[in-house]
């Protein structure tokens, strides 16, 4: 049992790396893909469309294993198997972090609009300090949601020769054959990284609400 | 490489036969994780608070661990125990019961959006507390929420590849088997996320109908 707990760290260190990294990629194409959706433009406003129907529709293992056989044989290089789990699973959630980040813009009322442009701000201004702010309160709880689901999904990049914790766990399986240990620690390992992701969001979430003098 | 399409027509049949797989997985998970979500959602209104938190407990570990290592973990452990079933069950029941912890959070807001006043009156006209859960109150509590339980659905059924990884031969492993034997994997796999594509798209858009149905019936 004990001498099989460092390789579950090694492991657990790769699969906190795949997870922050995938947020990153996730927290960006999830904003610029809003950011095409609210245009007005349909020349920006459809690839975006596209890029959310294509990334939600299919599955994140079909997408990764896509990348990962597929796409090296249309591309000239071969992007490494954590470069390419972190930018799938990233895309895979930016997916479904632009549909949070969307249904929070639009809920902001109208009057809020009307109000800011009667103030003479500017189109940013207006975006970031009326808009945005009155938004963190609707994101954050959906958004911690989708974290760790991501942090679930990293397990996925086990599969394509990341060495994080379901790949290590896969070799110490094979090795000694104590199936129900190395699979059981697996499980607590995520279920605690979950735990302290979970805790970290409710942080930030009462952080963000001083701002805008919502009551904690 | 490019895409050659003799190649994809020859190998589309292949793949739609992992399909009825994949499609039989969804909806005998789905059917398992509605049961059992119900169970937990009646667990979790009964005035017991040790079913309470144990039922809490197991729904939340649950949600808080992948799938992925869910299968491996039942795929390896349970023939261990002395069951062996097939790898098709072992992945249907996984599904169900990952699932079911989902369902029952659905299942839960449902019950909660139903007036104590539901329960009052019923015992005032005698009911039993099973009389006025299963004649009552689920009447009222489940069509709201068939919505949720479809986008559960549809989730369910992109989690499905995940099956090939305990040899369940559905459309990945399928796929996955053709770009072994032939070292051409952009047919295979992109056939199977067209055929995924395709039909979430149907799925949501028959949600989002029955959805504005309900909203209407209001």
């Amino acid at each position: 049992m004990l001498h099989m707990l460092p390789m579950m760290l090694r492991g657990t260190v790769v699969t906190g790396e795949v997870t922050a990294g995938a947020i990153v990629v996730a927290s960006v194409a999830a904003s610029c893909a809003v950011a095409m959706r609210l245009s007005t433009l349909a020349a920006l406003d459809w690839p975006a469309r596209v890029y959310i129907e294509l990334f939600r529709g299919t599955s994140a293992l079909i997408q990764l294993f896509w990348a990962f056989y597929a796409l090296p044989l249309v591309l000239p290089f071969r992007p490494s198997p954590m470069i390419a789990a972190i930018a799938v699973l990233g895309l895979n959630g930016g997916a479904y972090g632009a549909e949070i980040l969307r249904g929070a813009i639009l809920s902001v009322p109208r009057g809020q609009h009307d109000a800011a442009t009667a103030l003479n701000l500017s189109s940013a201004a207006k975006m970031f300090r009326v808009v945005l702010p009155q938004t963190w309160p609707l994101i954050l709880p959906p958004m911690a949601n989708l974290f760790i689901d991501m942090l679930k999904n990293s397990a996925l990049a086990g599969l394509v020769q990341v060495t994080d914790i379901t790949f290590n766990a896969q070799i110490l399986q094979e090795s000694t054959l104590r199936n129900a240990q190395v699979y059981g620690v697996a499980l607590v390992i995520y279920f605690i990284m979950a735990l302290v992701l979970a805790g970290f969001m409710r942080l930030l979430e009462r952080w963000m609400k001083f701002p805008i003098g919502a009551r904690v | 490489m490019k895409w050659n399409w003799p190649f994809a027509w020859h190998i589309l049949p292949v793949i739609l036969r992992g399909m009825v797989i994949t499609i039989e997985a969804t909806v005998l998970g789905m059917l398992l994780a509605l049961i059992l979500g119900l169970i937990w959602a009646m667990l979790l209104i009964l005035p017991n608070r040790w079913l309470f938190w144990s039922t809490r407990g197991l729904t939340e570990f649950i949600r808080d661990t992948p799938l992925l290592i869910q299968l491996f973990f039942c795929y390896y452990v349970l023939p261990e125990i002395g069951i062996t079933v097939p790898a098709l069950l072992t992945g249907i029941t996984v599904l169900g019961i990952n699932y079911s912890a989902y369902t029952s959070e659905v299942y839960r807001a449902g019950l909660q959006n139903i007036p104590r006043g539901q329960w009052d009156a019923a015992r005032a006209l005698n009911f039993t507390a099973a009389q006025t859960f299963i004649r009552i109150i689920l009447p009222q509590a489940l069509p709201p929420i068939v919505p949720a339980m479809g986008n559960n659905l549809i989730a369910m059924f992109k989690d499905t590849p995940l099956l090939s990884t305990i040899t369940v031969m559905e459309m990945l492993n399928r796929a996955m088997i053709i770009g072994d034997k032939t070292f051409r994997y952009l047919e295979p796999l992109t056939i199977v996320g067209i055929l995924f594509l395709i039909i979430s798209l149907l799925a949501s858009a028959l949600i989002g109908f029955t959805q504005r149905r309900i909203l209407v019936r209001r």
